[in-house]
């Protein structure tokens, strides 16, 4: 038995003490800050026979998102072998140095370090095992080596990744990417002098090995395994502070994720956990409208995470943003940085009190019809209005158009600029109204409203986007609309498509007026009209050249008209463009006409 | 039958000079669109909470810009921040944000006013 220590192992194990330390504290700390309604759900998975599906779930995903990494290699192939070259070849290092040092020590017969390093310990490739070993350890590291490389490329050409722009990063996480970075090739060095003076290398260590002279291996051995130590003892002893904390939040954050975990509206654990789960990756700059079209690059959601979590400004990052919810879709850990953002614009402007006392409850009745929430952008497009009129007409059925009788805002706006305390009381009033007139269900023809309405109220009646409701209709043959030679570019909303996942619903309605046109960038990857109320620092001109983008993105094969399920999308498209906008309720309405004349 | 004809109103004067308060320099630098604004009054007949209320958005609007902050401060607090004004606005000026500043900065002059005293 060859002996297992010698000096330079000490910095390596006193950084991986320290790390497992610091992140058992830190997990501790963020589970136990859960607030009651997260604890609950996670509670509720872990009692019930749920937990077999939500455990497989998140096997699965650490799998998928924190080894292999598929969603970044979905953006960009080259891009994601960079990122998972470093997160699985750097797990298989360790996990078949692991199986090595087992089968050669036996389960309890080595140090925690031997592992690590192994070559320095274990002379000689004596049986076959020990070179099927050796060789598979090289192949691992070059293939780390080949993701590091690219990845030092990438710092400084983004473009060879397929990325436009990459985090600008600070000191900190600087030093330690060249912490992270010297790990690699120091290994390699260290193993082939190693195998210089002891013939234990793979294929790759042992050719290199023999070509230096003995007495360089000699001289360098033992200080190279040293660096290599202190570089892993670097490394472990910041990354709790730094961005590379991800590595082992990412499978925290999938764990709460599969328990059925979500962001509050107030912070707690699981935003801490987010913000440590966010790796810097820079994805969310390249999908951001203000990056692309204005040029704003320092409010992207990595730069309000890096603000929020070391606590340095972040005002300015949470402000400057149009909500669009891109970001968010593009995110390879699933941040639900919109939730965060809106935290983030929350906690000063509680203090700023509201004074709704002269809305005042007035008694409707509506047994048996549905109601019909315009919205007060709605109030700007009464097309829309008329022409849920005569859909409803046409169907038979009975409707109460809240409108008429002076409805107030829903509340979003006001949640969307951190005034949720006020927001809620618009909620209250609102939540009185629908459900004292005994309405049976719900209809609105605002995305705005619709997401407020189905996340944030709990209605007890049924509430249906206004498309939902058309596109049911013709599921049900009680509506068959003419079809009609227009080619339609259907432009998603962002409140719809990425805030309630609705995408195939005006799809269906739209393919029963007319032929929808391709457009390059839709569904999760549509881009936003720029006249959103969740951004209040753009100027309008900033504002038009985001439309202006958006509308050549839907104009590129050459449709008759834009469609589109929100009436504030309508808006802004329609003070620009020579060609027609149209709301999806407008098309059809307009196509049932032409049957009764 | 009513009393009609002329009656002595109290007067609408404003004196600048007496004590003016500095509201209009933050708000060039926040709002840049701020003086753009005609007064034509299209943001305050769409505004949702005007349906209710005696709610004048460009009435606040000139009475700030006049240095006055005791009535916007009053009103602004029935604002539901739906920005139909913002997209009504002839002069696209951006009455959204213009509310959210005002109200900061009237809060901020409010507090220097005590201090003061």
């Amino acid at each position: 038995m060859t002996t297992q220590f010698h000096p330079f192992v000490l910095p390596f194990t006193i950084g991986a003490a320290i790390l497992f330390c610091t992140i058992i504290y830190k997990f501790t700390r963020w589970i136990q800050t859960l607030d009651r309604k997260q604890y609950h759900t996670a509670k509720r998975t872990f009692m019930t026979s749920d937990i077999f599906p939500a455990l497989w779930k998140m096997i699965k995903d650490i799998f998928k998102e924190s080894l292999l990494h598929i969603k970044v290699s979905k953006i960009n192939r080259r891009l994601g072998y960079m990122h998972r070259s470093i997160a699985f070849g750097w797990f298989l290092l360790i996990v078949v140095g692991l199986i090595e040092t087992i089968i050669h020590f036996g389960f309890r017969g080595h140090a925690p370090w031997t592992g690590v390093f192994y070559r320095f310990f274990v002379y000689g490739n004596n049986n076959i095992v020990q070179q099927v070993f050796a060789t598979i350890m090289d192949l691992l590291l070059l293939y780390v080596l080949s993701g590091v490389t690219m990845a030092f490329i990438k710092s400084h050409r983004p473009k060879t990744v397929g990325m436009r722009k990459t985090t600008v990063l600070r000191w900190s996480d600087r030093l330690l990417r060249y912490a992270l970075w010297s790990i690699f090739p120091l290994r390699l060095l260290s193993e082939t002098m190693t195998a210089t003076l002891h013939n234990n290398g793979g294929i790759i260590t042992q050719t290199l090995g023999n070509l230096i002279p003995l007495q360089v291996a000699e001289l360098l051995e033992v200080p190279l395994w040293s660096l290599y130590s202190i570089a892993l003892c670097i490394f472990f002893v910041f990354m709790p502070y730094s961005r590379f904390m991800h590595i082992f939040t990412e499978p925290l954050l999938i764990f709460l994720k599969s328990f059925g975990v979500k962001e509050s509206k107030q912070p707690t654990g699981f935003t801490k956990t987010e913000l440590s789960a966010c790796s810097r990756c820079g994805i969310c700059i390249d999908v951001c409208p203000l990056n692309n079209e204005l040029n704003i690059n320092n409010i992207q959601a990595v730069y309000l995470l890096r603000g929020l979590r070391h606590g340095l400004a972040y005002r300015y990052a949470a402000t400057n943003c149009l909500l669009c919810g891109r970001c968010v879709e593009a995110c390879p850990v699933g941040i639900d940085i919109d939730a965060i953002r809106l935290q983030a614009r929350n906690k000063k402007r509680i203090d700023l009190r509201n004074n709704y006392t002269y809305i005042k409850e007035r008694p409707f009745n509506a047994v048996g019809r549905v109601a019909f929430f315009g919205g007060c952008m709605s109030h700007l497009t009464p097309n829309i209005q008329e022409s849920m009129k005569k859909i409803f007409q046409a169907v038979g059925q009975d409707y109460w158009i809240m409108d008429e009788e002076r409805t107030i805002c829903c509340g979003r706006p006001l949640e969307q600029q951190g005034f949720s305390n006020q927001a809620a009381e618009l909620r209250r009033k609102n939540t009185a109204m629908i459900i004292e007139s005994h309405a049976t269900m719900l209809i609105t023809s605002c995305p705005i409203c619709y997401r407020s309405f189905t996340q944030e109220y709990h209605l007890p009646i049924k509430v249906m986007h206004h498309t939902e409701y058309i596109a049911m209709l013709i599921e049900k043959g009680l509506l068959s609309p003419e079809m009609s030679d227009l080619r339609i570019a259907y432009h998603d909303p962002c409140e719809l498509g990425r805030g309630c996942g609705i995408y195939d619903e005006p799809r269906q309605v739209l393919s029963t007026v007319g032929t929808l046109t391709n457009v390059p960038l839709q569904r999760e990857n549509s881009l936003c009209c720029g006249c959103n109320l969740g951004n209040t620092r753009l100027q309008s001109t900033q504002q038009l050249k985001v439309r202006d983008t958006t509308l050549n993105n839907l104009n590129t094969d050459h449709p008759d008209l834009i469609a589109t399920a929100c009436p504030m999308c309508k808006k802004a498209f329609q003070q620009s463009t020579t060609q027609r906008v149209a709301d999806v309720a407008e098309l059809v309405a307009q196509q049932i006409k032409n049957i009764e004349s | 039958m009513k009393p009609f004809g002329f009656k002595i109103a109290t007067t609408h004067t404003i004196i600048v000079d007496d004590k003016p308060l500095d509201t209009l320099s933050p708000i060039s630098g926040q709002v840049p669109t701020f003086r753009r604004c005609m007064n034509c009054g299209g943001c305050t007949a769409t505004c949702s909470a005007a349906h209710f209320t005696q709610f004048n958005i460009r009435k606040i609007h000139n009475l700030y810009r006049w240095h006055q902050i005791e009535l916007p401060k009053k009103e602004l607090e029935k604002c539901m921040l739906c920005g139909k004004c913002t997209l009504v606005c002839p002069r696209d000026v951006n009455l959204r944000s213009l509310i959210i500043y005002m109200r900061r900065n009237i809060d901020a002059l409010k507090k220097k006013e005590e201090g003061e005293q």
